[in-house]
């Protein structure tokens, strides 16, 4: 068993069987954060660089909790301590991480294909923590294996994913990710949400969110960025929370064992009410908690083998 | 007078609509003779010179009505002479090279430090002058005084012209002057931030979008304005299908002062090219559908499409190996254009008949130039094409300073191995 | 050089009911001891254990599984990463006596990694080790306190145990490596 690659990008590029290598491997991890001593010796040795160049509190501490508990060295570079603002280009910056030899990059980045650009400068595995509005990867996996802990099976399952689709990296992995292991996804928000070719991802699109929570197995609620409603994806929070934000009178058109998830940070009144996000269907901390396993399980499967390249050990 | 011989090549000439076996006798910078291959005998003579051109296409010299030269201002990008060059290498014996310099080139002075590198280039480089004072769309420009200086068409292409007055303005007071005005087709408000087509491909990439209406407005717009005002429009760079059809349209009303352009790299690529994060495939208007591919090669096909131009925008690294939505737009294409335009016409898209006048008499006509055609008294511009040979496209061969082709490692058709400017070889590039 | 069996179905039997009489002699009874296979096999030998155990002396003794693989110290070298296993721990480790139980013994490295492992769940009073098959070749001070069968090999031969359990016969046997 082993991911044949150099890289998390995306899960687009994502076998089937490579998902459900990460999964299970992700499972197995769950259970080393439940002890009292949280560390294993696997990564002892390795370094690995949080490179993140935007705000993001949850993703860059689950990264960096998972590098520590596969004893890997987590080295956190975040945008305003970096020589980024004196004006270094992405390759330089790369280039010069890459000479201090860490084993890993994890980088978060406001521009799409930024992920892409680094593992093209660098010799090193190279992980997607978010880039602009294209995948965030872990984040999908993560929501993958709390709905397989719930329901055994994502196939057959719907899913339906409300909110700013166009702008949402969250979205699109998930889409790639549910639709490969066999559920079928619907995206639902205002059509100035709704990106062109949407469907060709491999999901349905409707404006009507009635028709997205029939009969859903599990609801992901999107994050609202209000700043967008100064531009014209919205008119304003009152009147999207009053047609997609997610509350128990909408839900009911869901199944009765409905799970819903919030990539978080959430906007509490505005995509999703107090009842829901606190409700007994919410996964929304169960998802905090298996973001750790699964980045320990890329780690594992990235960092735990030699590469072809490696120098054999006799 | 010394003599040189072009013998037994094929002439394709648009304009008189020669497509056959000739010698073409050169004496100084003019065309003294062309003679049919057949029934011609050359009598041996001291001081003559016979190239050899069997198998080889002998056409009018190639004119590219858009290139950014970047000087003066981005001298590291390209200059005038390296520009000329790859013009030269890519079979061009004149361009025409657009005004976002800087200082932009919309004054007098400006223009004549163009005019002046350009008298040591290897080929004709033809300035255009701004529209508005800085490009900034707000004040016209003194065309007279760039006419005078040498500039010869107005455009402040690189950036739309968002008013309409602005460009009703401009069109009639060119008009005036007798001078074309060149239209960057895109509605700013609609382009907005986005970095490539709209549609499935940006929706997947996750990359902000330009949709077509984005064009099709604009060119709408400025047909409009040249049917009101009269004056000479050339639309650059058609990208959309819906584009073709409104410029197609306003020639069925019967708008002869309506002219169009498309690019090889439109005509060849859909937005399928920008996978990967292709900084070399991103340009403004950017790579569209395929459905739009095929448009803008019937475009050429009828007519519609009156220009092939290349949009030669050459970036270096420090703009390219960045962000894909932080890379400038833009990408070379002096040397590439012949050979991907008789890729298209090997694969069917169009004749070999309409390519050339596209390439020369067309644009020719477009801007008031007396090329684009080989005639008995007319200079010598000519280029010499080996139709059988082929050429890897490779950064360290190409003459242009910057490298940003979305082409580099692809094997082409057709090699320029002779570029003849004023009957003085300017690029030899021999079997 | 081809397959050649070293124990059957019974002497396995055999053997895991003597272990189970020597695990009792040694520890003067059941009390305090917990018996954790190592996965797959050694899990499945520690649960025969358990049984025996029961029917000697009426007590059910607690079965866990610890799995040594985040410890490894071949991760790094080996092309192919192992799968994760079970880690089951069923009761608080500290100061009680713990079987470890393993299929065959080698090198002593997957031993030295459960018990890195184990020691991250606790302190025991002290570990033993009992191993099916002893085939030799130990690169490190490792020693098995139960040997069901020792059996001289060359580097050249692997050994396998089957258990019905899990490979649906039950036997050792030596192979020749590729």
């Amino acid at each position: 068993m082993r991911l044949n690659r150099k890289d998390i990008l995306g899960i687009e590029d994502l076998s089937v069987e490579e998902l459900e290598t990460i999964l299970s491997t992700a499972e197995s991890f769950k259970e080393v954060s439940t002890r009292e001593i949280k560390k294993v010796p696997t990564l002892r040795g390795k370094t690995i660089i949080n490179l993140f160049y935007e705000a993001s509190t949850r993703t860059r501490t689950s990264f960096e909790i998972a590098a520590k508990r596969m004893s890997a060295d987590a080295v956190n570079i975040s945008v305003s301590t970096s020589s980024v603002v004196k004006g270094e280009t992405l390759k330089d910056t790369a280039k010069n991480l890459e000479a201090m030899k860490p084993d890993c990059i994890v980088i978060r980045h406001s521009s799409s294909g930024a992920p892409h650009g680094i593992a093209g400068y660098v010799g090193c595995s190279v992980i997607n923590a978010g880039d602009g509005n294209h995948e965030h990867p872990s984040q999908a996996l993560l929501d993958m294996l709390t709905v397989r802990e719930h329901k055994k099976s994502l196939a057959g399952l719907k899913l339906a994913i409300i909110g700013d689709v166009k702008h949402s990296r969250v979205a699109r992995s998930n889409i790639y990710g549910f639709t490969k292991l066999g559920a079928s996804v619907v995206v639902c928000g205002p059509a100035t949400m709704l990106p062109p070719g949407i469907e060709a991802l491999g999901c349905k699109a409707t404006v009507n969110v009635e028709d997205a929570l029939r009969d859903a197995d599990v609801v992901m609620m999107l994050r609202i960025q209000l700043e967008r409603s100064k531009g014209a994806d919205f008119p304003n929070a009152r009147e999207y929370s009053r047609l997609y934000g997610l509350d128990d009178v909408k839900l009911r058109k869901a199944k009765k064992d409905v799970l819903i998830l919030h990539p978080g940070p959430m906007n509490r009144g505005v995509e999703i009410s107090a009842e829901v996000a606190d409700g007994p269907y919410s996964l929304i901390l169960d998802q905090v908690t298996n973001g750790v396993a699964v980045r320990m399980a890329l780690f594992y499967l990235l960092l735990g083998t030699s590469r072809e390249d490696a120098p054999k050990a006799i | 007078m010394e003599l040189t011989i072009i013998r037994g090549g094929t002439l394709v000439d648009p304009a008189t609509g020669t497509n056959g076996l000739y010698n073409v006798y050169i004496s100084g910078e003019r065309i003294a003779s062309i003679r049919p291959f057949e029934s011609d005998t050359i009598d041996p003579s001291p001081g003559l010179t016979i190239i050899e051109a069997k198998g080889r296409f002998v056409l009018p010299g190639l004119i590219d009505v858009h290139t950014h030269l970047r000087e003066p201002g981005y001298e590291y990008k390209e200059t005038i002479q390296s520009g000329a060059m790859a013009g030269a290498a890519g079979g061009f014996t004149t361009v025409l090279c657009m005004a976002n310099t800087k200082p932009v080139n919309d004054c007098e002075a400006v223009t004549r430090q163009i005019i002046e590198k350009a008298g040591k280039a290897v080929v004709n480089v033809l300035p255009i002058g701004a529209l508005s004072h800085g490009m900034k769309g707000e004040r016209l420009t003194e065309m007279h005084e760039l006419k005078s200086a040498g500039c010869v068409a107005i455009s402040d292409d690189g950036m739309p012209v968002a008013n309409a007055g602005l460009m009703r303005t401009a069109l009639e007071y060119a008009g005036g002057v007798n001078l074309t005005v060149i239209s960057h087709a895109e509605t700013p408000e609609l382009a907005s931030n986005g970095v490539m087509n709209e549609g499935a491909v940006s929706t997947r990439m996750g990359l902000a979008g330009i949709p077509n209406a984005a064009e099709d407005a604009m060119a709408a717009r400025d047909i409009q304005l040249a049917e009101l005002t009269g004056a000479r429009l050339h639309v650059a760079h058609v990208s959309t299908a819906g584009a073709v059809a409104l410029i197609r349209s306003a020639k069925g009303r019967g708008a002869k002062n309506i002219t169009a352009e498309a690019t090889p790299h439109h005509l060849t690529l859909d937005h399928e090219a920008v996978g990967g994060y292709n900084t070399n495939a991103k340009m403004n208007p950017p790579l569209r559908s395929m459905k739009d591919v095929q448009a803008l090669r019937a475009g050429i096909a009828d007519g519609t499409i009156d220009c092939i131009a290349t949009d030669h925008a050459p970036h270096s690294t420090i703009e390219k190996d960045v962000e894909f939505d932080k890379a400038a737009n833009g990408v070379i294409g002096l040397e590439t254009a012949f050979s991907l335009i008789y890729g298209l016409v090997l694969q069917g898209a169009f004749e070999l008949d309409k390519a050339i006048a596209a390439m020369t008499i067309n644009p020719a006509m477009a801007f008031g130039l007396a090329k684009g055609t080989l005639r008995v008294g007319s200079i010598a511009d000519i280029t010499i094409v080996n139709p059988s040979r082929t050429w890897t496209v490779s950064p360290a061969t190409l003459k242009s300073k910057s490298k940003n082709t979305p082409f580099i490692g692809k094997e082409l058709k057709a090699v320029v191995e002779k570029t003849i400017v004023n009957g003085k070889i300017v690029y030899d590039n021999p079997e | 050089m081809k397959v050649r069996q070293v124990m059957d179905a019974k002497s396995i039997d055999r053997a895991v009911a003597r272990i189970a009489h020597e695990i009792l002699e040694r520890n003067k009874g059941a009390e305090g001891v917990i018996i954790l296979g190592i996965p797959t096999r050694g899990y499945h030998l520690a649960l025969r254990l358990q049984a025996c155990i029961a029917s000697i002396e009426g007590v059910s003794v607690p079965v866990g599984a610890v799995d040594a693989t985040l410890y490894r110290d071949d991760l790094g070298i080996k092309k192919d990463q192992p799968s994760l296993k079970r880690m089951e721990i069923p009761i608080a480790v500290d100061g009680s006596v713990v079987v470890m139980v393993d299929d065959v013994l080698f090198t002593g490295r997957t031993i030295r990694a459960a018990i890195d492992a184990l020691m991250d769940f606790g302190r025991p009073h002290s570990i033993q080790l009992a191993v099916l098959v002893d085939r030799g070749h130990r690169q490190l001070p490792i020693k098995a306190d139960y040997v069901g069968k020792n059996l001289p090999t060359s580097l050249k031969e692997g050994v396998k145990v089957h258990l019905v359990e899990v490979d649906g016969v039950s036997e050792a046997v030596v192979e020749p490596c590729d």
